[in-house]
């Protein structure tokens, strides 16, 4: 895109970073989403913090967040889930996708504010208890569809999102519904093949 | 980041109420897939932020009414976009939004906001040190003597040549759609065509809305025209990219002869541009390759290049002339 904010990549957490350690997420108690699915959720003051909770990989965490935090800088920086990448930071390269209520979307647009009383999975989030793979984590190793491995998070993360989708029909279908993940290393083809490969296991398992 | 306070409104009629007596710096919030990203880059500043995205009522639609096609404000583009009644009967409105951004924002940006959606002008972006007359009024315009590649040929100013670069407001205008809105004072329709505002000598101001109204729904008149009708979009690579140019386009055939023809040019122009005069220049006639080209020169006439976007005046034409053409085999 030939928009590209000059290299410019403002943190909002790291404002208040070191605040937002302390104030956080030591809590996990179990917050049913009707409770809080009403508040709103504000606090007069420009130094304001907002009480978010969230269920993450199906741990309810309680957080108490400066409101410019984006849901890709809380995972990361609260809940150290560093699994989704901070690529661009505005929408453009698909490295930090997670699901939000099941469906995939950009942390790095979303408010963490926004995303209270609802279910995010991450990348930490999709193997099975019993310690194997994501019959698509797997299929990124069997197709070698990744390289340096930065935008991998993201990519499986929208992968998993397209197959249930019913995006999987042919390949430039897969292409163009993973066409908002970047991989810098072109790991394209290996990607492509992979999604083929785990859409087949996901219908059967 | 400007520091802010975040409500999440109960009701629309809470959300204006809030809206209004918040102030200048109160702003709504939907998928904030603009709004956010704009105030990372400095180039939005809001003090307060009403979240609408979760209001429940705001965000359904219905295509199969028939008189109109209702959509809420707040539905999400990836849900409409597949609406099978919508891919079928008006292909131009579902592929005006599944060729628009990615499938992450697609979830999360609502059609209300897509509207609302600001230029991609990478000096609006940027900000300092660069002079933007949107960002900054009377700072002047850098990029009139910069990279205007991406920048309109259609409706700029000696202020501004910023491309709106909405796709889905493009496929609207060909189609006659209006918005209801409400704000403080009441309710009222306006015409998609006069929602956005051309910049003349104040880029900043960018549509006919006040900052307490919130746009409600979408309502686009059921039409046979919805049939044969595209969203050609033409862009640097294939998908995931704004347009370079792109055309909506619907067709009323009766045999090889138009009957009536909507034409709108996107990523041209400094807000959705329709071509009525191309659109007449088709009507009684075949539509034949040299008649798709003539009414693709019709529409970028007026057209005026800047120092490195003339090509995609001849793009334009072209991408017209092939919406044509494809919209003439779903007839
Ligand atoms: C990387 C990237 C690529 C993109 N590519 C495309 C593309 O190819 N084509 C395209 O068309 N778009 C594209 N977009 C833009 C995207 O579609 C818009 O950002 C999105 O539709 C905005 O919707 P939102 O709900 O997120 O709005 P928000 O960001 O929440 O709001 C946008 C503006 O509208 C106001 N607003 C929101 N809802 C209402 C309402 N109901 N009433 C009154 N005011 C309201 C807000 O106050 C704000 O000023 C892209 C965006 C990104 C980040
Ligand atoms: S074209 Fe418009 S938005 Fe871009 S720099 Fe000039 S005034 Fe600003
Ligand atoms: S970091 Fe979110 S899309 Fe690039
Ligand atoms: S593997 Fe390196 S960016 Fe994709």
């Amino acid at each position: 895109m030939d928009d590209k904010p000059d290299g410019r990549n403002d943190n909002p957490a790291s404002v208040g970073r070191r605040d937002l350690m302390i104030g956080a997420t030591l809590a996990t108690a179990p917050f049913a989403k009707a409770a809080t699915a009403q508040v709103t959720a504000t606090q007069e003051g420009m130094t304001g913090r907002t009480e978010v909770s969230l269920t993450v990989n199906g741990e309810a965490k309680r957080l108490s967040l400066d409101p410019r935090a984006s849901l890709l800088d809380t995972l990361r920086e609260e809940l150290a889930l560093t699994g989704a990448k901070k690529g661009c930071d505005h929408g453009q390269c698909g490295a930090c996708t997670v699901h939000l209520d099941g469906r995939r979307i950009a942390s790095c647009l979303t408010l963490a504010v926004q995303a209270d009383g609802c279910a995010v999975t991450t990348i930490e989030g999709v193997s099975p208890e019993d310690g194997s793979l994501h019959p698509m984590q797997q299929a990124f190793i069997d197709h070698d569809a990744l390289q340096c491995g930065y935008c991998t998070p993201g990519q499986i993360m929208a992968a998993i999102a397209c197959v249930r989708e019913g995006h999987v029909g042919n390949a430039d279908e897969i292409r163009e519904y993973m066409s908002g993940n970047l991989c810098r290393c072109g790991a394209y083809a290996g990607i492509l093949a992979a999604i083929q490969d785990a859409a087949s296991k996901m219908r059967a398992g | 980041m400007r520091p802010f306070t975040y409500a999440r409104a109960g009701d629309e009629a809470a959300a204006i109420r809030a809206v209004s007596s918040g102030g200048r710096g109160t702003r709504f919030l939907a998928g904030g897939t603009t709004l956010y990203d704009l105030m990372k880059l400095g180039a939005e500043a809001p003090e307060r932020l009403v979240d609408i995205s979760a209001l429940p009522g705001l965000a359904s639609f219905d295509t199969a009414g028939p008189r109109e096609l209702v959509f809420g404000a707040g539905a999400r583009m990836s849900d409409v976009a597949a609406d099978s009644r919508l891919v079928a009967e008006y292909p131009a409105l579902s592929e005006s939004l599944w060729k628009a951004a990615s499938q992450q924002l697609r979830n999360m940006a609502s059609l209300g906001g897509n509207l609302l959606q600001r230029t991609r002008c990478a000096y609006f972006r940027g900000g300092e040190p660069f002079a933007c007359n949107k960002r900054t009024p009377g700072s002047g315009c850098a990029a009139r003597e910069g990279i205007d590649r991406g920048h309109a040929v259609l409706g700029g100013s000696e202020a501004c040549i910023a491309t709106y670069p909405g796709d889905w407001a493009v496929a609207l205008v060909a189609f006659d759609a209006v918005v209801d809105v409400a704000g403080p004072n009441g309710a009222r329709t306006i015409p998609l065509q006069a929602l956005h505002r051309e910049p003349g000598t104040t880029p900043e101001v960018e549509t006919s809305l006040a900052r307490d109204e919130m746009i409600l729904r979408i309502r686009v008149p059921a039409t046979p025209l919805g049939r044969a009708s595209t969203y050609h979009k033409i862009r640097d690579r294939e998908s995931y990219a704004f347009a370079l140019a792109s055309a909506a386009v619907a067709l009323w055939m009766e045999g090889d002869v138009v009957r009536e023809a909507r034409i709108a040019l996107g990523g041209l122009a400094t807000r959705p541009w329709r071509a009525q005069e191309a659109e007449a220049g088709l009507v009684g006639r075949p539509l034949t390759l040299e008649a798709a080209r003539a009414a693709g020169e019709a529409a970028l006439r007026n057209a005026r290049p800047g120092h490195h976007n003339a090509f995609r005046i001849e793009l334009g034409t072209r991408t017209v002339a092939e919406a044509l053409l494809i919209a003439q085999r779903r007839a």
